[in-house]
């Protein structure tokens, strides 16, 4: 892994027209920036759709990227950005609305899943139910609680008001802690 | 107050980045059923957190697409105007060799025809 002053220099050249840079660049981030991708879309062809438009913007834009942030930061905004424009897109010209709040499956009604299975089965299940959120709420969550941008950029990404970013962040961890910790009343009461 | 009321915000307070209002603060000291979803919550979030450095990995050819798709104007006109010299150049071969050929056959005919006459 390169250390943050490498990307630096990286950045500096392609900002000077150093298209090899720029390519060094891709090398380093393309994985990260398909995950995010992928993640908020929810789908692998269309998360590809949304990297390839993300590094042409940056691309384009990277004259205008003044070092503020984390290079990986910016290219965050900018998936975020390209993500949410090609969702929707694809809900104006999709047929099959998602259902606003959809069924919630029970995992295991008896026991605390992060007992029952390891580490990554917990991630397997955190990732599958993720992809069950409405993409509107996904979109937040991924990019507050996984990827750590603050509210003001969220909303500025995704074309909504700082407070509504909040409310949707707030059911998402609803919905997600209901999918993953589907416990009785009595149950919670004496898991404490 | 009742437990329905403190739950949304016991998602906004898990991050611990606000304070639930006083009401609330007392409600959920006091109730085992708020405590445990706040718990919940809590690490709800540090599995959230953990996704962070865990990578999908993407299929094959999507670096290649997305360097194609980057590759500068100039670069494409230069590739293009290099396989357009190539594709000349073959053609100037092709018809040469083609040339040649036919000129050994007719060559080879006029002197069958020459030794059939003597």
């Amino acid at each position: 892994m390169l250390e943050s002053a490498d990307v630096d220099e990286l950045v500096e050249r392609a900002k000077a027209g150093d298209h090899l840079a720029f390519e060094q660049l891709v090398r380093l981030t393309y994985t990260d920036t398909y995950t995010l991708a992928y993640r908020l879309v929810g789908d692998e062809e269309d998360a590809r759709d949304v990297v390839q438009e993300t590094y042409l913007r940056a691309h384009k834009g990277l004259k205008r990227f003044r070092g503020d942030a984390q290079f990986s930061t910016w290219l965050h905004r900018i998936t975020a950005n390209c993500a949410n424009t090609y969702l929707g897109r694809r809900g104006r010209h999709s047929h099959d609305l998602l259902p606003d709040d959809p069924v919630i499956a029970d995992l295991n009604p008896q026991r605390d899943p992060e007992q029952r299975v390891g580490l990554g089965d917990l991630r397997d299940q955190l990732s599958a139910a993720l992809l069950e959120l409405p993409p509107k709420l996904r979109a937040v969550v991924v990019l507050r609680d996984i990827y750590d941008l603050p509210h003001e950029t969220i909303a500025d990404q995704l074309g909504i008001t700082e407070s509504a970013a909040k409310v949707r962040l707030h059911r998402a961890r609803k919905r997600l802690r209901e999918r993953l910790y589907p416990l009785g009343e009595e149950e919670e009461a004496r898991a404490v | 107050m009742r437990c329905e009321s403190v739950s949304l915000q016991l998602a906004e307070i898990a991050d611990g980045l606000n304070r639930l209002p006083l009401d609330a603060e007392r409600h959920v000291e006091s109730c085992l059923r708020c405590q445990a979803e706040l718990v919940q919550y809590r690490r709800l979030l540090r599995a959230l957190t953990s996704l962070r450095g865990h990578y999908l990995a993407p299929d094959d050819g999507l670096l290649e697409d997305i360097l194609a798709a980057l590759r500068p104007p100039a670069t494409v006109h230069r590739l293009h105007r290099r396989s357009r010299k190539a594709a000349y150049l073959g053609g100037i071969a092709a018809a040469a060799t083609a040339g040649a050929a036919g000129a050994i056959v007719i060559a080879s005919r006029l002197a069958a025809r020459q030794s059939l006459a003597s």
